[in-house]
């Protein structure tokens, strides 16, 4: 069998840290290898390297048995590599045809041959099955017919490696089904692919080879076929893991939320929240699952106050609140830890310690008739700091942009924590942190259900939703499709929901 | 009422043109990603340019072709400048407003300090600039040809071929697909293989080329003389860019609008018609439109989505 | 630390640059620089002077590092100076109180008249997220032809079109003691309003709440949104500030250092702002001696240009060059990580911990 791609002792080094350290991985023609590691482990980078955004230290790769120098993405291109990048690179206002040729545009005379372009398209997505309009504009498609117009902006360029970073992240169970059956359509027609992933059922279902790597450094590549899920978790993780959640069953109280069919706007003002209604008690975790975009962002920011609501009601302890200042929501109890940390959870330019009184830096001890109280806040943050393990350079004066990514999630569920919320929603809270920091994440939030107070959990991974929820709502196009107990279900029954199917309604 | 509007055409016209090529000179710049208010002091750079050069030939040469001169020494000045611009919010990742304004302080403030020093006064004149003719046969077409065709300077018609031809690149070519893609996502551009920072500076060189020609235009159409301003022309091009919605024909539109407000608040004083209005409103007219334009178009606006963003190619 | 290193390194370029504009046009630099400090600083008077021309920037530098903190640009400070001073000089001119009264009302009329041209971009800003550097210009201009039709229709001067009657002596900022004390040079109280107008702001940047608020909002308006503050009500509010201590940049300048008001004019502080306050690094203290060796600048080139006869606006040249290298700072800190690395070895680089590989 022979190597399309060889990367050999690949070592690569960014200011402070080796990102690659004498990684190997060789992908042979018409396979779909798989590349796992946890976040941060150096897979981006790797492709990185392949794909010629960075230069590698050390290491040799060759491509087709010949050794290449790929000194920027043109010649990865010309070499026939190809990647479906995690966040698509697509111009939103241009046509599907406009994206695809970007780069390699073919001409009549000066003038771009756009009806030519179309026409290949259209044969090209009929060829693999990818059903794509070459006339469609991006805004207006899908996010998983975005990632086929990535897909199809390599095959107009006539790649034989696809690399695939991450592609399951954005798209439903069906669509992930499509998927696969689109990436075994490319490998027929003698394609071969390397997938990045950190999703070991999506190995397990789809790859033949995966190659694992931990902290930068390469553990090894093994035949999927031979190997169990649990083992490949362990060379990811380096220790056993167990991915059952400790948890007692939940005792729930009072109702704590309670939303009558509340309806939103969502950023391109339609309605992106229809008429949802839902309630968390005291003492339980309610996940709301489904898939990216689909009212769960609308939902979250009508309850703290962020979005406006069109209608419906929101109802915290019995009391309403669906139009006060979100002021006033924080202090009324609920807590929020945000889906994107860096720009709704922290002043990155802030010390850790203003970024401790975010929300209540103008009360007493922190602020006496207007005038901040430096020594109170110092005292208060270090609480947080050490309460939650957050690590960084300076303690609490050091500038909240310099700490790792897990260290300013902690940093700002210790914030919420302490405002010991009636109400806590957690959206996405371990997205992008490795499994030390998402275990740890997880036990706080239990800790927090079990003190008596509710939890809101948004997450658009099903496995988390399922691990700690109670009773899980399921979300599919702003509407609630049902909601389920978490004991009573399983990832297939959820799955479908997510998708939209209501099993009440089938019946 | 059509009286008025055949005498001031020709002079709104010969307003608008300056501002028209000036306002695309900002289209390319910014829909390649680079937020350009420098174009003040590009205006002024390439006035303070055709001024001298034309100052400087006049006693040595006959004709129109220094003012040709001029204009292409005006383009090449405005050009040198840009590229200050281009090289602190392109290499740099600068402040791109902040690195305009400073364009616009170092024009008005080197120009005439050179002004200065070459003539005393700080202004120079010239002895005769670009002489309106009426374009034969087509002037004679009722009421368009009195409109159109009558009292028109040559750069005028150089002037709209450059706006059909930068409409065409735009929206045709190549380079205009690119120029177009590292202004919405030039991540999406570099992904493609594409030369951001090239396109970028092309795109920033090109707008310093045509506000040069501004610049030059006002001096050897109108103006006759470098007196180290271009009286705020270069915002209102700005003003114009947004208004146009980033799109030549809506530039052209709004120049046009600019054009016949500022010609009527010009001569207002001389028509019986206008000189009820306190001439104060005519004056802010221009800028208070704009205002409530920019409002109006705030809940939809067709700007480059990365205009002003610094892109940095080793980041991802 | 490293913004005072920076700045000096932009002051050092900048002058640099001049230098070379006047070798350029033949002239001595040594004896242009010699001349340009001795026409600043050479006498008591002269100090006064400087001082006096260095006010209105101190004021106009901090309207614009005020609402640089939250994160806008204000760019239109000339426009709210011309309407701080022109209600300053209408109060002036209309009204026969006591001296202190008048000087409060007529104070008062410029942090108005300075805060409403503001106020207005702020309110499109946070209303309808029109962008505040387009909004500002235009105020610019419409503030540009008010004065103009304003000053000629109701306070024209004796003798010119052009200008507006001059404040009786006893209605200025100017104060007899001050101009005794520096030999008959203009300097006037604003000097003194300027200072307490530092303290102040550093006051409220520092050491409030509205401070942290203002802060936050600059940094990261979601994020300050997300935490309850009120981020529409704060863009305002910076808006309004930065726009009265503009307006009293206006009143320091028409009612002080001049009494009376020119028309056809944008007072060029209100762009050497920008440069006052990149330079200060945003800062209140940074901002004051940025201010004072800008008044330097100025005050020295008429002297300057008297005896060797280099043009004025050499001093323009050399802080809009400036302002180019404080805007490209961007060098100069690349320039000073190679200095560094080359000095002490690569063992004790204290990079950015969260650079990371993996986005």
């Amino acid at each position: 069998m022979s190597y399309v791609v060889e990367m050999l002792n690949i070592r690569k080094e960014f200011p402070g840290i080796v990102a690659n350290d004498n990684i190997t991985l060789t992908l042979k023609k018409g396979e779909i290898h798989a590349l796992l590691g946890e976040n941060g482990a150096g897979k981006s980078t790797l492709m990185g390297v392949l794909f010629g955004m960075y230069q590698p230290e050390q290491g040799i790769i060759k491509i087709r048995e010949k050794e290449v120098k790929i000194t920027n993405p043109n010649v990865a291109n010309h070499l026939g590599i190809g990647m479906v990048h995690q966040h698509f690179k697509l111009v939103e206002n241009f046509t599907v045809t406009e994206n695809i040729i970007l780069g390699s545009e073919p001409l009549k005379g000066i003038v771009l041959d756009i009806d030519k372009a179309a026409k290949r398209i259209s044969e090209l997505s009929k060829h693999y099955g990818l059903n794509v309009d070459p006339h469609a504009k991006i805004e207006d498609i899908s996010v998983g017919m975005q990632q086929r117009v990535e897909i199809m902006k390599m095959l107009y360029r006539e790649a034989e490696v696809l690399i695939f970073d991450e592609p399951t992240a954005v798209l439903t169970p069906n669509e992930i089904e499509e998927l696969m059956k689109i990436m075994r359509n490319l490998i027929n027609e003698g394609k071969s692919i390397i997938i990045i992933t950190h999703k070991l059922k999506e190995i397990k279902a789809v790859a033949d080879r995966c190659t694992v790597i931990r902290r930068g450094k390469g553990i090894g590549t093994v035949n999927v076929k031979e190997t169990s899920e649990a083992s490949l978790a362990e060379m990811m993780v380096g220790r056993h893991v167990n991915f059952k959640v400790d948890k007692k069953a939940s005792t729930p109280g009072d109702v704590v939320l309670q939303i009558d069919s509340l309806s939103a706007k969502n950023n391109r003002k339609v309605m992106g929240l229809k008429n949802f209604s839902i309630e968390v008690r005291k003492g339980e975790i309610v996940g709301i699952a489904g898939v990216e975009g689909n009212g769960q962002s609308e939902l979250v920011e009508t309850i703290t106050g962020l979005r406006k609501v069109e209608s419906g009601k929101i109802l915290l302890n019995g009391k309403e609140v669906t139009h006060i200042p979100i002021r006033e929501r924080i202090e009324s109890g609920i807590g929020h830890i945000p889906e994107d940390r860096q720009k709704r959870g922290l002043v990155l330019d802030y010390t850790l310690e203003n970024n401790m009184v975010l929300e209540v830096y103008n009360k007493k001890p922190f602020a006496n008739y207007g005038l901040m109280n430096g020594a109170a806040i110092k005292n208060y943050a270090k609480k947080i700091l050490e309460n939650f393990d957050v690590r960084s350079g300076e303690g609490g004066v050091s500038i909240a942009r310099t700490l790792s990514g897990g260290n300013q999630q902690k940093a700002i569920i210790g914030r919420e924590m302490e405002l010991d919320p009636d109400l806590l929603i957690a959206v996405q809270p371990t997205r992008g942190l490795d499994v030390g920091s998402i275990e740890y994440i997880h036990k706080r939030l239990i800790e927090h259900r079990d003190k008596g107070k509710a939890v809101l959990l948004v997450s658009l991974e099903l496995d988390e939703i399922l691990q700690l929820s109670d009773r899980i709502a399921i979300v599919n196009n702003g509407e609630l499709i049902g909601t389920v107990n978490a004991s009573e279900t399983n990832e297939n029954e959820v799955g479908l929901m997510m998708a939209g199917v209501n099993k009440e309604r089938n019946i | 009422m059509w009286t008025i509007i055949e005498q001031i055409f020709p002079y709104a016209i010969i307003f608008t043109i300056p501002l028209l090529i000036t306002a695309l000179g900002g289209l390319f710049s910014e829909r390649s990603g680079i937020v350009n208010i420098g174009l003040e002091g590009l205006m002024i750079s390439g006035a303070f340019a055709s001024a001298l050069t034309v100052n400087f030939l006049q006693d040595k040469m006959q004709g129109s072709t220094i003012l040709w001169i001029g204009l292409l020494v005006a383009a090449v000045v405005g050009i040198l400048f840009s590229l200050l611009h281009a090289f602190a919010s392109i290499n740099l990742s600068a402040d791109q407003v902040i690195s305009g304004t400073a364009i616009n302080m170092i024009a008005m403030a080197l120009t005439v300090f050179l002004a200065r020093n070459i003539t005393g006064s700080g202004n120079i004149r010239i002895t005769s600039g670009f002489t309106p003719f009426d374009v034969p046969i087509l002037s004679k077409i009722p009421i368009i040809g009195d409109l159109l065709f009558t009292k028109t300077y040559a750069t005028t018609w150089f002037i709209l071929l450059v706006l059909i031809i930068s409409a065409f690149i735009l929206n045709k070519t190549k380079f205009g697909l690119r120029l177009k893609s590292c202004g919405e996502f030039p991540q999406a551009a570099q992904a493609a293989g594409i030369n951001v920072v090239g396109i970028r500076y092309i795109g920033v060189m090109l707008s310093g080329a045509l506000s040069g020609l501004g610049g030059g235009i006002i001096i050897l159409t109108y103006a006759g003389e470098f007196t180290g301003s271009v009286s705020g022309l270069g915002f209102l091009a700005l003003a114009s860019l947004i208004f146009g919605q980033w799109r030549p024909l809506g530039i052209l539109g709004a120049t046009l609008f600019f054009g016949f407000a500022s010609t009527i608040a010009n001569v207002s004083q001389v028509i019986p018609e206008l000189a009820v209005i306190p001439p104060i409103i005519l004056k802010i007219f221009p800028y208070v439109v704009t205002l409530i334009a920019l409002v109006i178009f705030s809940k939809s606006s067709q700007a480059p989505k990365a205009a002003g963003e610094p892109f940095d190619p080793g980041k991802r | 630390m490293r913004n005072t290193i920076v700045s000096l390194i932009s002051i050092v370029l900048g002058l640099i640059a001049g230098g070379l504009l006047m070798l350029f046009i033949g002239a001595s630099p040594i004896e242009g620089y010699t001349y340009l400090f001795q026409g600043a600083l050479k006498n008591i008077a002269r100090i006064g002077d400087t001082l006096a021309t260095a006010t209105p920037l101190i004021f106009t530098g901090l309207a614009v590092a005020f609402a640089f903190r939250t994160g806008l640009f204000n760019i239109g400070v000339s426009g709210q100076m011309l309407i701080g001073g022109l209600a300053a000089t209408a109060v002036g001119l209309s009204f026969d109180f006591s001296r202190p009264i008048l000087i409060l009302l007529m104070i008062l009329a410029g942090i108005i008249g300075g805060g409403l041209w503001a106020f207005i971009p702020g309110f499109l800003k946070a209303r309808f997220n029109v962008h505040e550097v387009v909004a500002t210009i235009m105020m610019n201009w419409i503030a540009y032809w008010t004065v103009y039709y304003i000053v000629p229709g109701y306070f024209k001067g004796e003798f010119l079109e052009t200008e507006s009657r001059k404040l009786a002596e006893g209605n200025t900022l100017r104060t007899p003691w001050l101009t005794e004390m520096f030999q008959g040079s203009y300097i006037n109280l604003g000097l003194f309003f300027a200072v307490i107008a530092v303290i102040i702001v550093a006051f409220i940047i520092n050491k409030t709440t509205l401070g942290f608020e203002l802060k936050a909002v600059g940094f990261n308006r979601h994020a300050a949104e997300y935490a309850g503050m009120k981020v529409n009500r704060n863009i305002i509010l910076s808006m309004l500030i930065s726009g009265a201590l503009a307006g009293l940049g206006g009143v320091a300048l028409y009612t002080g250092n001049a009494s009376s008001m020119q028309i056809g004019i944008l007072p060029s502080q209100g762009y050497d702002g920008i440069a006052v306050a990149l330079l200060g690094a945003n800062s209140p203290v940074g901002v004051f001696f940025a201010a004072l060796l800008f008044g330097i600048l100025y005050s020295g080139t008429g002297f300057m240009n008297a005896m060797i006869e280099i043009p004025p606006e050499l001093a323009n040249t050399i802080i809009a060059i400036i302002i180019y290298f404080a805007a490209t700072s961007v060098l100069i800190h690349r320039l000073l990580n190679k200095f560094r690395k080359t000095r002490s070895n690569a063992n004790d680089v204290n990079g950015p911990v969260g650079k990371k590989g993996e986005a």
